[in-house]
């Protein structure tokens, strides 16, 4: 079919170079998900076992295979596992959405939580809130319109034969600032006591989620993240350009609508359920990246990040302070120093 | 305008624009143009800026899709193909793209595998044997394990050639490879070039530098206001005519004393007769 070039073979020793410069980035790549998985599992059994009933690790891995008492096993499968497994699921699919942002909008800045999408979710929710009331399901209807709601009038402001990634993130910054005041008029308008239940939602909180609350969320993850793995492939090559990915065969605009639309579903699943999270998203695939070393932003390791990332901001918003507070909170004052890092840092670069 | 035909050997074409209009939204560039690539031709598009050769470069590797008109490959509408089937034909070197940060050389160079990749066929032997090639022939198999965030200009270019001849198409478009590069590399990307011509690839490259358009094709395309002015071998198509009219450049046209090329000397004003 093709003339292939006639080309002289490449020197052993090179080759031994390549194989092992690739070989390197893989397993490092490898390692770290790995320990991340251990690391996430570790703190999962710890934080099942912390609270007012305290067990061992061991324990509470006994009272899940039921040879445990009745109670502990109650306390860790209906009060306590729900919490564990949205933090660790929920920091996933934000940390993957990130990823995919990031790599898409080629900005560490281009992350759902900074281009308007879960501020656009707490619009749709406060508007539920202050209108048909603070149903679970209804709020978490409303967070998912809004959400995507916000995502498609951004990606329509930043559409211009194509969308740029530098366009998407400016554009989400207006909307995000806009959107923001919508919701602290809404905030002021409505009664005390919707004020006080919107404003908790708006926090971003894991407490006292069951499992009636997590299964949809979590069976909505479950189906996006086949997907965000069969258009992995042509993310990485989206990161070369459009240019070069439309000339190595990849459907640009599809596919970048497919991305863009799935990393906004995992973004509004999380968003619906828990509110808005701050900061995993924006700053999971950064420490993944930093961690593997590997090229562009590596999908497994930053969705693992995530989980790590959320249960550990859960675990200390819960068990840490002198009071439980609403994990958003934490993530928020982490998130912040982080961004402030971020910025700087990107800063020095540029100027560099 | 000089319409020149091409000499009467026959020639065949893989790659040909047949009266194609090229427009961005409403901004016509080229109505009515017909183009062929002559196989095993190392073909340069010439022009001032703004005529229209990088628009007509885009539409040949379906960056750009013609308003009217169309790219035939292989005898076929390029319209009518599956995406990766086209880019295992047809490769290119964009104007500009955006290495990942933190890529090494040879996972950059990998990339250029995609087209012969599904989900079930991932990463093979051949892919790898095809990176192995493509980094030995333009002299980066030593960088290999290097983040190419670290190699300076003239090396980055090389391994975007790597990348795009690690895709084994048999035609390659460049779109001003030698624009960011100093002259020393110009040279040494173009003497790359024509190695891989001579070895059998069918490449088309739009280039600035008229001297080295000459020198190295051995097919010239001279386009004007988003037409052909002239097409053919450079010695029978370059004059100062085509220059002056053209470029609006008056200059003389000697003979390369290296190349035996087409050397075009430009006249300026304090040394005109």
């Amino acid at each position: 079919m093709s003339a292939s070039l006639d080309l002289p073979e490449a020197p052993a020793s090179a080759e031994q170079a390549r194989a092992g410069a690739v070989r390197r980035t893989r397993t490092r790549a490898g390692v770290v998900s790995l320990s991340l998985v251990a690391a996430v599992v570790v703190l999962g059994l710890v934080a099942l076992g912390t609270g007012s009933l305290r067990m061992t690790p061991l324990e509470v891995v006994d009272s899940i295979r039921d040879l445990g008492a009745g109670y502990p096993r109650y306390v860790v499968l209906h009060e306590r596992l729900p919490r564990i497994l949205a933090a660790a699921v929920f920091g996933a699919a934000l940390g993957l959405a990130g990823a995919v942002f990031q790599s898409l909008t080629r900005n560490p800045l281009g992350s759902p939580d900074v281009i308007g999408f879960s501020t656009g979710s707490y619009t749709g929710a406060l508007v539920v809130i202050t209108t048909i009331g603070t149903s679970a399901s209804a709020v978490a209807g409303g967070a998912l319109v809004g959400g995507i709601g916000t995502a498609l009038l951004v990606y329509a402001l930043a559409w211009q034969g194509g969308v740029a990634g530098f366009r998407l993130i400016i554009v989400g910054i207006a909307v995000t600032a806009l959107l923001a005041s919508v919701n602290t008029y809404l905030l002021l308008r409505a009664k005390l006591e919707v004020a006080v239940a919107a404003a908790t939602w708006g926090a971003g909180s894991l407490n006292l989620l069951t499992w009636g609350d997590v299964v949809p969320a979590l069976v909505l993850i479950g189906l996006l993240l086949p997907v965000v793995a069969a258009l992995s492939g042509p993310l990485r090559q989206l990161e070369l350009g459009d240019d070069a990915a439309r000339a190595h065969g990849v459907r640009v605009e599809p596919v970048r609508l497919a991305l863009i639309v799935t990393a906004v579903g995992l973004t509004a699943a999380v968003t619906a359920v828990a509110g808005p999270i701050a900061f995993v998203a924006l700053s999971a695939p950064q420490v993944a990246h930093r961690l593997c070393r590997s090229a562009g932003l590596p999908l497994t390791a930053s969705a693992l990040t995530g989980a790590f990332l959320l249960l550990l901001a859960d675990f200390a918003a819960q068990h840490w302070m002198p009071q439980a507070l609403p994990v958003g909170v934490v993530t928020v004052v982490v998130g912040g120093v982080y961004l402030l890092w971020l910025l700087a840092h990107e800063a020095r670069r540029k100027a560099a | 305008m000089t319409e020149i035909s091409p000499t009467g050997e026959a020639r065949t074409s893989r790659l040909a624009a047949e009266a194609v209009t090229l427009a961005y939204d409403r901004r016509v560039v080229s109505t009515d143009l017909t183009v062929e690539i002559p196989d095993g031709s190392f073909t340069v598009i010439i022009g001032p800026n703004g005529c229209g050769k990088s628009t007509l470069l885009r539409s040949l590797v379906r960056l750009l899709k013609p308003s009217s008109g169309q790219v035939v490959l292989d005898g076929r509408a390029v319209s009518d193909y599956r995406a990766k089937e086209a880019a295992r034909l047809v490769g290119l070197l964009p104007q500009t793209s955006q290495a990942p940060d933190g890529i090494t050389v040879a996972d950059l160079v990998g990339r250029g595998r995609y087209p012969h990749q599904g989900l079930i066929r991932q990463w093979s032997p051949a892919d790898k044997e095809a990176v192995d090639r493509a980094m030995a022939a333009t002299g980066v198999a030593d960088l290999a394990s290097r983040p190419v965030d670290q190699l300076s200009g003239g090396q980055r270019q090389r391994v975007w050639v790597a990348m795009a001849l690690a895709q084994e198409t048999p035609l390659l478009l460049l779109d001003e490879p030698t624009t960011y590069l100093d002259i020393a590399h110009q040279i040494d990307l173009l003497d790359l070039l024509a190695q891989l011509n001579r070895a059998g690839s069918t490449l088309v490259a739009v280039l600035h530098d008229l001297n080295q358009a000459t020198r190295y094709a051995t097919h010239l395309i001279v386009m004007k206001d988003g037409a052909i002015a002239a097409e053919g071998a450079p010695r029978d198509v370059f004059t100062p005519e085509l220059v002056h009219d053209v470029f609006g450049l008056p200059c003389v046209v000697i003979e390369d004393p290296v190349s035996g090329t087409p050397l075009v000397v430009p006249t300026s004003l304090g040394h005109r007769e």
